[in-house]
């Protein structure tokens, strides 16, 4: 009885807190239009990644981030392993060879040597100062975690529902409007010098020029060559590198959740049995 | 109240052991044969949850110190080698991460259980400022463990937290230096912090052990708010207490494993994936969620030392509740007004976590200033003024009783 009531209060707060939250919200989102909620392979209590998919945002990558944007947290080997691009370490092996790897031999002399499947994927540029000094003053941001560390406030009532949702793909979607979202400014905004418009990015002036456009990264396996298919690619590629264990994290998520239904099912009338003589 | 141990082992051995330290007997009286109100319902489960949640911490803490590297240099990278290449690694990192917030959720419910039912009360106020304490421990633990990661968020929010002490009159700055190791947050911040975050669970656990004892001591308060008159308002702790903690203990777990394997990154910030950078702001510094209410009573004041103050000052108060609150009938069930006060207090609490997520600016601070001003009013205006007037309901005459009238 007191449960229920207490419940129904809590309800009540909470919707009050919420109705509240509401107003500032949708006047914060004012001004700056939302990336697009795209469907994702990976979204969702089962979502897995498309392989293909990973490796033609791989390619995408290779063929165009990379003369700027380092992925220095991911290894070769990474490419090869379980719920990632899925191939093969033969072609991990020849992939990796096709790089130039900064080493010492062993009298302690620098060398180049092919690089490994152990071998993280080598810096476009020598550090970070060289990087900035090359782009404009500020360096590229690295890829190794950049879809977990980029969003856009969701406001209400979204925030709320994402929790149910499991919506998690926020990352990926920005990631994917600031690359189709390149177009010309409008009448009357004074752009700075070396800025771009961009419809997505925040304040709109981005500093990384037009990176991608239609049919620039030939793809072997039919998919659209156009800058949406490659902006899809890319992004989902990207969550990968930043969250490569996503596939076995939702599957073993599944098993926990049964385990746990079923273990508070056998909880549940346990404490009925072992209470009824109380009550 | 703590249950007269009927312990006698059969076991030759543990007979020897018992006439010389008589553990098992401790044991038996306080988690056998301790008794428990009958009536207690769910929200009487959080202080097992919470025991569990220190728990949770505590392990997958230890193990992730074994990967982890405080250093600023190297700490951003060891916490994406554990995500990357340790076995598990992202699982023991989600679980430690979002098992903090669980932690919060846990004992947020637990206070205003406590509130709701007069938990605080005579003769259970040692018990409550012991729970104040834990609480404290708990949000500099959470808060030195947020730093570890190196992230923006991690660097930032070290560096506006730590200012906080800055606003002490004199010795403000030589206060932070010290704090800081240095001149600003760097190298030597991050390692004293990675060594108190190391410290304080073990603190906090030390401190759990006197919660639980002085509740052993007085016994535990129940949803009618009135003691335990003779052996039919009470069960015994084992099994009647430990099936239903038990039971909700999986329950909250449900929760916690949703968080963990399908949403990992909704209680962070996406900046905190970003390794930190000095020269670099964010455009929000937010703390995490369950110091939101604190952060927008600290902003809500125009001054930094009096909102320094405030900010303290609203835990501390807590610790006063005991005493401020002068009315005799505990539970809330009985006090029809307290009842909705309880109420609008929680949306108060909300209301500010919400201000706290938001600019500091315009129609913002004006409501979280209207809000941290009822916050406190609640406590040193409404409840010692409910005491006195408010027209109680009357109270069953044994818990027996009142379990009965309602079945």
């Amino acid at each position: 009885m007191t449960m229920h009531r207490t419940f129904t209060a809590l309800a009540l707060a909470a919707s009050l807190g919420a109705a509240v939250l509401g107003t500032g919200v949708a006047q914060a989102a004012e001004g700056q239009p939302h990336p697009p909620s795209l469907k994702w392979s990976f979204s969702g209590p089962f979502g897995t990644f498309d392989q293909g998919q990973l490796q033609r945002g791989f390619k995408v990558y290779k063929e165009v981030c990379a003369s700027c944007h380092s992925m220095s947290l991911v290894s070769f080997r990474n490419l090869a392993e379980a719920g990632g691009p899925g191939f093969s370490e033969k072609q991990v092996e020849a992939l990796a060879a096709e790089y130039k790897i900064k080493d010492l031999d062993d009298k302690g002399e620098a060398i180049e040597r092919d690089g490994r499947p152990a071998d993280k994927f080598p810096a476009p540029f020598a550090n970070a100062l060289a990087a900035a000094a090359a782009n404009g003053g500020v360096a590229p941001p690295d890829f190794s975690t950049l879809a977990k560390a980029r969003t856009y406030e969701r406001g209400f009532p979204w925030w709320i529902i994402d929790i149910f949702s499991q919506f998690q793909e926020q990352g990926p979607d920005y990631i994917h409007a600031i690359l189709v979202g390149y177009e010309d400014a409008p009448q009357g905004f004074t752009m700075p010098a070396g800025g771009n418009y961009n419809k997505y990015f925040p304040g709109h002036v981005i500093a990384m020029p037009k990176p991608i456009t239609d049919g620039q990264v030939t793809y072997d396996d039919g998919a659209p060559q156009t800058l949406d298919q490659y902006s899809r690619d890319v992004a989902a590629f990207m969550m990968w590198a930043a969250e490569p264990h996503l596939v076995a994290r939702k599957r073993l998520g599944f098993q926990v959740m049964i385990f746990l239904l079923v273990l508070s099912g056998l909880l549940y009338f346990t404490k009925k049995k072992v209470w009824s003589a109380v009550h | 109240m703590s249950g007269h141990s009927t312990y006698q082992p059969q076991n030759g051995f543990l007979q020897w052991i018992e006439k010389r330290l008589p553990i098992g007997g401790l044991i038996h009286s306080s988690f056998v044969a301790y008794p428990t109100p009958r009536n207690l319902n769910y929200w009487w489960t959080f202080g097992g949850i919470l025991s569990f949640m220190l728990g949770v911490q505590i392990i997958t803490g230890i193990v992730l110190a074994m990967h982890y590297t405080p250093h600023v240099d190297l700490a951003f990278n060891s916490v994406e080698a554990i995500m990357r290449d340790v076995n598990y690694g992202w699982l023991l990192r989600y679980l430690h991460s979002n098992g903090a917030s669980m932690f919060f959720i846990a004992v947020y419910i637990h206070i205003f259980r406590g509130m709701y039912y007069g938990s605080y009360k005579e003769p259970r106020e040692v018990l409550w400022i012991l729970g104040v304490i834990i609480y404290l421990l708990m949000m500099a633990t959470g808060f030195l463990g947020y730093t570890l990661p190196w992230g923006q968020m991690s660097f930032w929010g070290a560096t506006v937290i730590t200012n906080f002490f800055s606003a002490i009159p004199g010795v403000g700055e030589t206060v932070v230096t010290w704090l800081w190791g240095g001149y600003a947050v760097g190298n030597p911040t991050l390692n004293r912090f990675y060594s108190l975050h190391y410290l304080l669970p073990f603190v906090i656990a030390g401190v759990v052990v006197l919660h639980v004892w002085a509740l052993h001591v007085v016994g535990q308060n129940n949803p009618a708010g009135i003691e335990p008159k003779s052996d039919k308002d009470t069960v015994p702790f084992t099994p009647y207490a430990t099936v239903k903690d038990g039971f909700f203990i999986v329950v909250f777990c449900i929760m916690f494993a949703w968080f963990v394997f399908y949403t990992p990154n909704y209680l962070g910030h996406a900046d905190n994936y970003i390794p930190a950078n000095p020269a670099v702001t964010p455009a929000h510094i937010v703390p995490e969620w369950y110091y939101l209410p604190f952060y927008a009573i600290l902003r809500a004041i125009p001054d930094k030392l009096l909102g320094v103050l405030a900010m303290f000052g609203s835990i501390a108060i807590l610790a006063f509740l005991p005493w401020l609150d002068t009315s005799r009938v505990k539970s809330a069930r009985y006090r029809p007004l307290y009842r909705q006060f309880f109420w609008l207090f929680v949306a108060v609490c909300i209301g500010l976590g919400w201000l706290g997520s938001k600019p500091a600016e315009g129609i913002y601070t004006l409501i979280a200033r209207i809000l941290t001003f009822y916050y406190f009013a609640h406590f040193i205006i409404v409840l010692p003024l409910l005491g006195i007037f408010e027209k109680t309901k009357p109270l069953p005459n044994s818990i027996s009783e009142s379990v009965l009238a309602k079945a």
